[in-house]
């Protein structure tokens, strides 16, 4: 397998605060691959030093074999990116949109209609609409439509559903999935964790360091400790209970529970009699497989008390 | 070539889609050209003027009677004694009172000449200048008209006022270049800076930048709608002052409108090296409008002669581009004097344009940070 994106010891400072430090990270051919990380970690950074409008201060990024600052000019004709904020025209069409863009990459709508024709049919309706009257949804699926029209080699997402509905979400990742019969290698940034599944290869990103690099099931399975799925009538009760107890690890909500790990690993009985003297009646407690995102937050918190030390 | 064109349709499809981009391009220009046109103007259009005359002779009849009908003057009230001039001067409706000596025409005819007092008010200094100014120039009108009257006699007063190129003392004449030398600098820079730094500011430069397109061609393709529409609008500004001002393009026009197309793309420069200098939309505006409107108003010789100015603001004046285009356009529609006397001014505008051009070339971030 070809790498598409191969980054080495990039590092990229504001001033005093460190953007990207040492990130070192490598994306293969036809992957999707998700960056998956909180808001400031540093994800639209290393996104504009992948698409050659960002210099980094130190390390090599080589992008398509090519690398990403002498060989921008080639890497631009190549590449497809989507910004996190919606960057379209919003007072042209929809159409006028697409045909711009296909134009500026020296090509037309018609040529690459194919690649296309999924998201865009989706639109096409609306094709004589203003850009900035559309839906959060369909803005998003003409950008994208905007960001496949030249058929990039490297499709690069930043955030791409932040801010648009759980459904279009779904779509959208199913549009994702889709585009690799084409061989176009996606890398998608997102703050959700729950999207991290979707993906081929996963990296976890925080304060600017890669914490982990994965195919997603590898870093379910990384979970180290036991995992309790707790759940009461009164969840965030449940919840400021179980931070106060001396012996718990962890606790985070997750939908209608919460989950948590102890020091001791498994439960004792200690800790039913905490929770009967905090009066939290009617309680279930179950053993539970560990969720991507439990790794996730597992992985943080210990950069967190690393970094506290 | 397909890529440029595709980015021009772009921009024609902004400015078309956006009214308010249309009315500054083209309401404001034409209301500018009226409002200085009518309202700043130098003009006397019936000022308030009494007589006294203490002569009541067929000459003061006669001259009181031009100057009534000179269109410039109306005549408020006639007075019959010293005391009312103060009366009515204070009243504010007569700006001036032109008092006739006894024995007026009997002076005249016996000794050559005589003298007639014109009492302005002096509260309003500009008026009083203008009132005092034309009222002297109608008086030698008179005075050449009853000359050539048969037997006629000669000269009679000494005052002499003879107006170059302005004869009838027009003011249009000499705000509608001006006019349109402050319009074009800031509608060319105003309108690029702040199209390229909208870009920036939506966030759709970002898109751009990670495209195939260069410098040259995202900036050419800024430039070449406005230029098409400036030059449109010279022509309409030049039509408006000729069908509503009556004024005359006196030297070749095909040269008048090669230097104005010189001159926009001088301004069009200048807005594109703005927009390099600033990341948002009003930093544009504010460098464009305080930077370049005052300075146009004030030191390029539209309203204060150069002449006139400490060396300093001479100095500064030399690097404003409106002072040299304000002479080549002058000397075109006023003067109609040919290319020979304006090559200097005219290059001068070409370097300048060159060094801008460079210098926006040279500014233009291919990268983010």
């Amino acid at each position: 397998m070809q790498t598409v994106i191969e980054s080495s010891g990039i590092c990229k400072k504001f001033g005093e605060t460190v953007a990207l430090d040492n990130i070192t990270f490598n994306v293969g051919e036809s992957e999707i691959f998700g960056l998956i990380g909180p808001d400031g970690a540093g994800k639209t950074t290393l996104f504009r030093i992948i698409t050659t409008i960002s210099l980094p201060d130190s390390g090599s990024m080589k992008v398509l074999g090519l690398d990403a600052i002498a060989g921008f000019r080639e890497l631009r004709r190549r590449i497809g990116y989507m910004p996190g904020r919606f960057s379209l025209y919003q007072d042209l069409s929809v159409e006028e949109n697409l045909e711009f863009y296909a134009t500026v990459f020296g090509t037309t709508v018609k040529e690459n209609y194919d690649l296309i024709s999924d998201i865009y049919s989706h639109i096409e309706p609306f094709k004589k609409r203003l850009a900035g009257k559309l839906s959060g949804g369909m803005k998003q699926k003409l950008a994208l439509s905007c960001a496949l029209i030249h058929k990039p080699d490297l499709l690069v997402l930043d955030e791409p559903t932040t801010g648009v509905d759980a459904v279009s979400r779904q779509e959208f990742w199913d549009m994702l999935r889709k585009l690799r019969q084409h061989n176009i290698t996606i890398i998608v940034s997102t703050p959700y964790m729950d999207e991290a599944m979707r993906c081929d290869r996963v990296g976890l990103i925080q304060g600017g360091r890669i914490l982990t690099v994965d195919n997603p099931e590898n870093i379910r399975t990384g979970f180290s400790a036991i995992l309790y799925r707790i759940r009461a009538a009164e969840k965030y009760r449940l919840l400021i209970a179980l931070r106060k107890y001396s012996g718990i690890s962890s606790a985070y909500p997750f939908g209608d529970s919460v989950h948590a790990t102890f020091r001791t690993g498994r439960i004792d009985e200690s800790f039913r009699e905490f929770l009967r003297s905090e009066g939290m009646e009617n309680v279930t407690i179950e053993e539970s497989p560990a969720d991507i995102e439990d790794r996730f937050l597992e992985l943080m918190a210990a950069v967190k008390t690393e970094q506290g030390k | 070539m397909k890529r440029f064109l595709g980015f021009v349709k772009k921009e024609f499809l902004h400015i078309f889609r956006d009214y308010r981009t249309l009315i500054i391009l083209f309401g404001i220009p034409a209301a500018q050209i009226m409002i200085f046109g009518y309202v700043v103007s130098n003009d006397l259009k019936d000022a308030g003027v009494a007589f006294l005359d203490l002569s009541r002779d067929e000459v003061t009849q006669k001259l009181t009677d031009k100057i009534c009908s000179s269109g410039f003057f109306r005549l408020t009230e006639t007075l019959t004694s010293y005391n009312d001039i103060d009366k009515i001067l204070k009243k504010g409706k007569t700006k001036a009172v032109i008092v006739f000596q006894k024995d007026f025409g009997r002076d005249l005819f016996a000794e050559g000449k005589t003298t007639m007092s014109v009492i302005a008010d002096g509260s309003e200094p500009n008026m009083a200048t203008l009132v005092t100014n034309y009222i002297t120039a109608i008086t030698t009108d008179f005075n050449i008209e009853q000359a050539r009257a048969p037997g006629g006699a000669v000269s009679l007063i000494s005052a002499q006022v003879r107006m170059f190129y302005n004869p009838s003392l027009q003011g249009h004449y000499m705000f509608v270049p001006g006019v349109i030398t402050l319009i074009m600098i800031l509608i060319c820079a105003l309108m690029t800076s702040v199209t390229i730094t909208r870009e920036k500011e939506f966030g759709t430069m970002e898109v751009l930048l990670v495209s195939p397109l260069r410098p040259t061609q995202i900036i050419l393709g800024k430039v070449t709608p406005y230029f098409i529409l400036s030059f449109i609008n010279v022509i309409v500004i030049l039509l408006l002052s000729w069908f509503v001002f009556g004024l005359p393009v006196k030297g070749s026009l095909v040269l008048l409108l090669a230097e104005s197309m010189l001159y926009i793309l001088m301004s069009l420069s200048l807005g594109i090296l703005i927009s390099t200098v600033s990341s948002t939309m009003q930093q544009a505006i504010f460098i464009s409008m305080v930077g370049m409107m005052l300075p146009t108003i004030l030191l390029s010789g539209f309203i204060y002669p150069i002449e006139n100015m400490p060396w300093i603001y001479n100095w500064v004046s030399a690097i404003m581009p409106p002072r040299y285009f304000i002479i080549i356009i002058k000397d075109i529609m006023i003067k109609g004097t040919g290319f020979a006397y304006i090559w200097k001014e005219t290059l001068i505008l070409a370097f300048m344009t060159m060094v801008f051009i460079w210098l926006s070339i040279r500014n233009f971030r291919i990268r983010l940070h």
